[in-house]
C-alpha cells in the first residue's frame, strides 16, 4: 500500500503523471465526477487547518466520494488519551484513504505502519506538507508550461519554512533549475538543505539579502512570511521586516511573465495592491491544490483514469 | 591479570577505551548466562588504551549496533579454541530501537509502542537522522 508522507515518496515520473491527471481534471471535470463513488476519505485533523482540510474534502466530493473525520483533536478520541496508532487502526476500518494533519513531526509516518489504508500527510508540525508542494508544482506547470529550466526565487523565512524546503527537494530533481535564496541572514536556508539537496545535485544558487537585486533574474517568486518571533533581537526584525514585503514598486524590474506564489496564509508580506497584478498566482495555487489532491486520491486508490 | 581463553564464543576487540559498558548495555549482555569478561583500559599498540569484551558462548549478537558505536571495533569468532572469523564492521543503514530522538516535537517522544528508527543519511560523516522527523542523531 502506498502512502505519501514526503514529496520524495513520489518519483518525478509519478509527479509528472499527477500533473497530467490534474490538468485533465481541469479540462474535463465531468469525467471524474463519479470516479470515487462509494469511497470514503477520512480527514483526521489533530490540529486545526481550515484551508487544507476543506481542500481535501472538496477534492473527494468532486470525485463523487464521501468524507468522514474530525477537524480538531478535542473532538476525537485523542482527547481521551488515545494514541495515534490506535486512532489510525480504528479509522482504517471505516475509510478507504486517510488525510492526516498532526502537530507532532513524523506522526503520519508512524501512522503508515498501522494501517493498510493509504495515508496522505496533510502537514506534520513544521516538517512536511507534500500536497502543498504538489499544488506549487501544478501552479508552476500551468503558468510556465514546464517545471524545468527555471530560475526560482525563494524569499523570506527560508530557515523554518517547510514549504520552501519541500519545494527545493521537489524541484532539485528537474533539469536546469537555479535557485535564488533571498532572506535575512537570521532566516537563511539551513545548511542541511543547501548542502544535502542543492549542492549535492550540483544546482547553481545564489544567496542575497535584497529582493530588489534578485527581482530581474527570476521566473518564479515564492514568498513566505518573515515572522517576528524568529528573531532574537527586535531591532533586527524592525530593520529587516519591510525588505521582504512585496509591493508594486518592487515588481517594476521583474519579468513580464514572472509567477508570484505564496503558500498562504499571508499577513503583510505581499501588499494587497499586488493581488490585481496578473502575475499574482497565490489564489490560483489554492485552486490547484484541490486538483492535485484529486489526482493524488485517484492514484492512491488505484482508480483508473 | 589473567582472563581464561575462550573455547566457543567471541572477543569484541578494539573498543575505544571507556565504551565497553555502553556496548554491554546496548547488546543486553546482562541477559546472558555464560561468562562475560569486560576488560577496561587494556594496553594497545595501535590505540594506546582499549576495552575488550569476551563472551564465552556461541551467542548471536547485533553486529549493526556495534557498527554504529564504532566501525573500528573487530569481532573475533572462536570455535573449538580456534579463531575462525575476524569480522570488520560497517555503519548500518538503519537503527531500530537503539537510540532515541531528541527533538521534542517528534512523534516518538509521545507515542508509546512505536519503533525508534534512525536512517544513515551520510556515510562519509556517519550521520543518522530520525526516520520520523529527520532530526540528526547527534549535533
Amino acid at each position: 500500500m502506498r502512502h505519501v508522507i514526503d514529496i520524495l515518496d513520489l518519483s518525478t515520473k509519478e509527479i509528472d503523471e499527477l500533473l497530467c491527471v490534474a490538468e485533465d481534471i481541469i479540462e474535463n471535470p465531468e469525467k471524474y465526477r463519479e470516479k470515487c463513488k462509494y469511497k470514503k476519505l477520512a480527514t483526521l485533523f489533530f490540529e486545526p487547518s481550515t484551508r487544507t482540510r476543506l481542500s481535501f474534502e472538496a477534492a473527494m466530493m468532486e470525485l463523487g466520494g464521501n468524507v468522514i473525520g474530525f477537524s480538531d483533536a478535542n473532538s476525537s478520541s485523542s482527547a481521551k488519551g488515545e494514541s495515534v496508532s490506535d486512532t489510525i487502526r480504528v479509522v482504517g476500518c471505516y475509510a478507504d484513504i486517510i488525510a492526516m494533519r498532526h502537530p507532532k513531526e513524523g506522526a503520519p509516518y508512524a501512522a503508515s505502519f498501522k494501517t493498510e489504508v493509504p495515508i496522505i500527510n496533510a502537514g506534520d508540525g513544521g516538517h512536511n506538507h507534500p500536497t502543498q508542494t504538489l499544488a506549487d508544482l501544478l501552479t508552476i506547470k500551468r503558468e510556465k508550461g514546464r517545471v524545468d529550466n527555471l530560475t526560482v526565487g525563494l524569499c523570506g523565512d527560508l530557515k523554518f519554512g517547510r514549504t520552501v524546503h519541500s519545494l527545493i527537494n521537489a524541484m532539485s530533481r528537474y533539469e536546469n533549475i537555479k535557485f535564488v535564496l533571498i532572506s535575512p541572514e537570521e532566516l537563511a536556508l539551513p545548511d542541511y538543505v543547501k548542502k544535502d539537496v542543492i549542492e549535492k545535485n550540483n544546482i547553481p544558487y545564489v544567496e542575497t539579502r535584497s529582493l530588489e537585486e534578485a527581482m530581474g533574474d527570476i521566473d518564479i517568486l515564492y514568498m513566505t512570511r518573515v515572522q517576528k518571533e524568529r528573531f532574537f533581537n527586535e531591532a533586527d526584525y524592525i530593520r529587516l521586516k519591510d525588505s521582504y514585503i512585496l509591493t508594486p514598486d518592487k515588481l517594476e524590474t521583474a519579468k513580464a511573465d514572472l509567477v508570484i506564489m505564496h503558500p498562504l496564509p499571508r499577513v503583510n508580506e505581499i501588499d494587497t495592491k499586488v493581488d490585481d497584478d496578473p502575475r499574482a498566482c497565490y489564489f490560483k495555487q489554492v485552486l490547484n491544490g484541490k486538483y492535485m489532491r484529486m489526482a493524488l486520491i485517484l492514484k492512491l486508490l488505484e482508480v483508473e483514469v | 591479570m589473567n582472563i581464561d581463553s575462550i573455547k566457543n564464543g567471541m572477543v569484541i576487540d578494539h573498543i575505544a577505551s571507556g565504551k565497553s559498558m555502553e556496548i554491554y548495555e546496548l547488546l543486553q549482555l546482562e541477559k546472558l548466562d555464560c561468562q562475560v569478561a569486560i576488560i577496561k583500559n587494556a594496553q594497545s599498540r595501535k590505540m594506546g588504551k582499549k576495552d575488550i569484551i569476551k563472551i564465552d558462548s556461541d551467542v548471536s549478537i547485533d553486529f549493526e549496533i556495534l557498527g554504529y558505536i564504532d566501525t573500528d571495533i573487530t569481532v573475533n569468532i572462536i570455535k573449538n579454541g580456534v579463531l575462525v572469523e575476524k569480522r570488520h564492521l560497517s555503519l548500518p543503514e538503519k537503527l531500530v530501537n537503539v537510540i532515541t530522538c531528541k527533538n521534542p516535537r517528534c512523534i516518538t517522544t509521545v507515542e508509546q509502542g512505536i519503533d525508534r528508527i534512525f536512517k544513515l543519511t551520510n556515510k562519509e560523516n556517519g550521520e543518522y537522522r530520525c526516520a520520523y522527523c529527520e532530526t540528526k542523531a547527534k549535533e
